[in-house]
């Protein structure tokens, strides 16, 4: 369990990994309205959005199996809205006489599938190539505006990154909790849901009650260290806007030119 | 110069039993001073008052003549008294080594090229200065302690606490995080306050100081400690296997010369005969 590694971050050296996170997500984000922008079954801009998806991932040097494998997660969700549509819905004319399945609902269906498939691509290519550290990073930077409405961002900041970084050591913990807990007979493996759930707070409650402990000690070390909140704090990490983010905005305005342009052309 | 003054420091966490009573010692500049004592000793409630987490219920201690527990004074005293815990896992903050290390300059408001400058010194300081865009969670206890180590020595402390800091570690972390502490002290100048219940662990300081129950039974060099063996055995406290030996072996007759601390120590001895 020690090898486990959160997020699904897929570590490279390229071009996109690279680029500040807060521009990646902010391109995320305008890659998305890309795809939604696509008007109803004109099926090229979607062809113009997958484009885009195989070039970053050839440009992030990630295997291709690895950003489709996300769709998995999915799968289910996008069978059922495509089989709702194909079943239920009427207008246009069926596709045979008398059957069920009209044009217009096979159309939707593939639309729609098309749609959700081509976003969530979008968005593994983001968590792929962004480590949760500089995720956190650049959720604080697109969060910075907040900080004139005193929304505290460097404390909400601080607490993501202090999150991420006890992800391993509660696993690690979690692990040995199962262990010292089986090694006195307890039995995580048989029985009814009911029963397993039941099994797990043995578990569940030293893990809390350390998590206290835990968190009792890093305030104490974190006091030791001069820590008073942002107040004239300085920021050692610098994540500058570099030429990859320039032609990361550049490609990201392509691409929106682009489906508005072929938004005029249908099949 | 006396850098830590202690004068009849008491505390108590919950107004019944106190866990210093009436504790007096002083620690001078470029000493490495190792507490020692058993299980409730008041040895890491000394550690907490050092820097400020705690305020002595009554009494004082200085640092540099700043007094501790002032409010006012309490980031002037952090900065120069530095804690390592015990824990090496519940006292990191980032999940990359640089910015561990950063997290006390930021703190202080330290331009980031100095910031930068600090880590490097720092990292080097322990030897760890490959490991910069390391991961925390992947390194051993003994490289987990020598990072909190680094965070410490980023702020440019004066004196280093270290509260139990090898009690977690296997015996080659222990040796790693050891040997660090002492070069430290040894060719940085760092004052060490080394808090432990491992006997061999103050073989390396110039004076010993025994806490039993919140107060200071006996203080003086690691040899004139040891020599208190029924005493320290009283206080549920052993003296290393290798000082043990050596005065069995002169009770016994046999001449043991020199002073026998460590193994070595005893090894070079016996090869004498």
């Amino acid at each position: 369990m020690k090898d486990v590694t959160f997020g699904q971050y897929y570590p490279a050296n390229s071009i996109v990994h690279s680029m500040n996170p807060a521009v990646k997500i902010l391109l995320t984000i305008a890659y998305i309205v890309a795809v939604f922008m696509v008007k109803q079954f004109y099926f090229l801009g979607f062809a113009a959005c997958l484009l885009a998806v195989i070039l970053i991932t050839i440009l992030a040097k990630i295997p291709f199996l690895k950003v489709l494998k996300s769709v998995k997660a999915v799968i289910f969700f996008v069978l059922l809205s495509a089989i709702l549509q194909l079943l239920f819905n009427k207008n246009g004319t069926p596709l045979w006489k008398g059957g069920f399945i009209t044009d217009v609902g096979l159309l939707t269906a593939g639309f729609i599938t098309a749609r959700i498939v081509l976003m969530v691509l979008g968005a593994t290519l983001l968590t792929l190539t962004t480590s949760p550290v500089d995720l956190a990073d650049g959720i604080e930077t697109l969060l910075f505006p907040l900080k004139l409405i005193k929304f505290p961002v460097h404390e909400f900041a601080l607490i993501m990154s202090i999150a991420l970084r006890f992800i391993p050591t509660l696993i690690d913990e979690t692990d040995r909790i199962i262990k010292a807990q089986k090694a006195r007979g307890a039995d995580f493996d048989s029985g009814n849901i009911f029963k397993r759930a039941k099994a797990l707070i043995p578990v569940l409650i030293p893990l809390l009650i350390s998590s206290f402990r835990r968190a009792d000690e890093l305030a104490d070390a974190m006091d030791a260290r001069c820590y008073a909140g942002s107040k004239k704090r300085t920021k050692y990490k610098k994540t500058p806007f570099t030429v990859s983010d320039f032609f990361g905005l550049v490609f990201m305005a392509g691409l929106i030119v682009g489906v508005v342009f072929l938004n005029g052309f249908i099949i | 110069m006396e850098q830590i003054i202690a004068k009849d420091l008491y505390f108590t966490y919950d107004k019944q039993t106190p866990a210093l009573k009436g504790v007096n010692f002083t620690v001078q500049k470029g000493e490495y001073v190792a507490i020692i004592g058993h299980n409730g000793s008041g040895k890491s409630t000394l550690a907490r008052l050092l820097n400020g987490l705690l305020t002595p219920t009554l009494g004082t201690i200085t640092v540099d003549g700043i007094v501790v527990g002032d409010k006012k004074t309490l980031f002037e005293v952090r900065k120069r008294v530095g804690v390592v815990f015990q824990n090496p896992d519940n006292q990191m903050v980032a999940s990359i080594v640089e910015d561990e290390v950063a997290f006390g300059p930021e703190n202080l408001g330290v331009p980031r090229k100095e910031i930068k400058e600090r880590i490097d010194f720092a990292l080097s300081a322990v030897g760890m200065q490959d490991f910069k865009r390391a991961t925390p969670s992947r390194l051993s206890g003994g490289q987990k302690q020598r990072i909190a180590i680094a965070g410490v020595l980023a702020l440019k402390p004066d004196v280093l606490v270290l509260d139990e800091a090898t009690a977690m570690l296997d015996p080659q972390g222990r040796k790693e995080v050891l040997s660090t502490v002492q070069k430290l002290n040894k060719e940085q100048g760092v004052t060490v306050v080394a808090i432990t219940h491992y006997m061999e662990e103050v073989t390396k300081a110039d004076r010993v100081i025994v806490l039993s129950d919140g107060e200071m039974v006996f203080t003086g060099t690691p040899k004139e400690i040891f020599l208190k063996q029924k005493e320290l055995k009283n206080l549920g406290l052993e003296v290393p296997l290798a000082v043990y030996i050596a005065q069995k072996l002169k009770e016994q007759g046999v001449e043991i010369d020199g002073d026998v601390l460590t193994q070595s120590d005893l090894a070079e001895a016996l090869c004498k005969l």
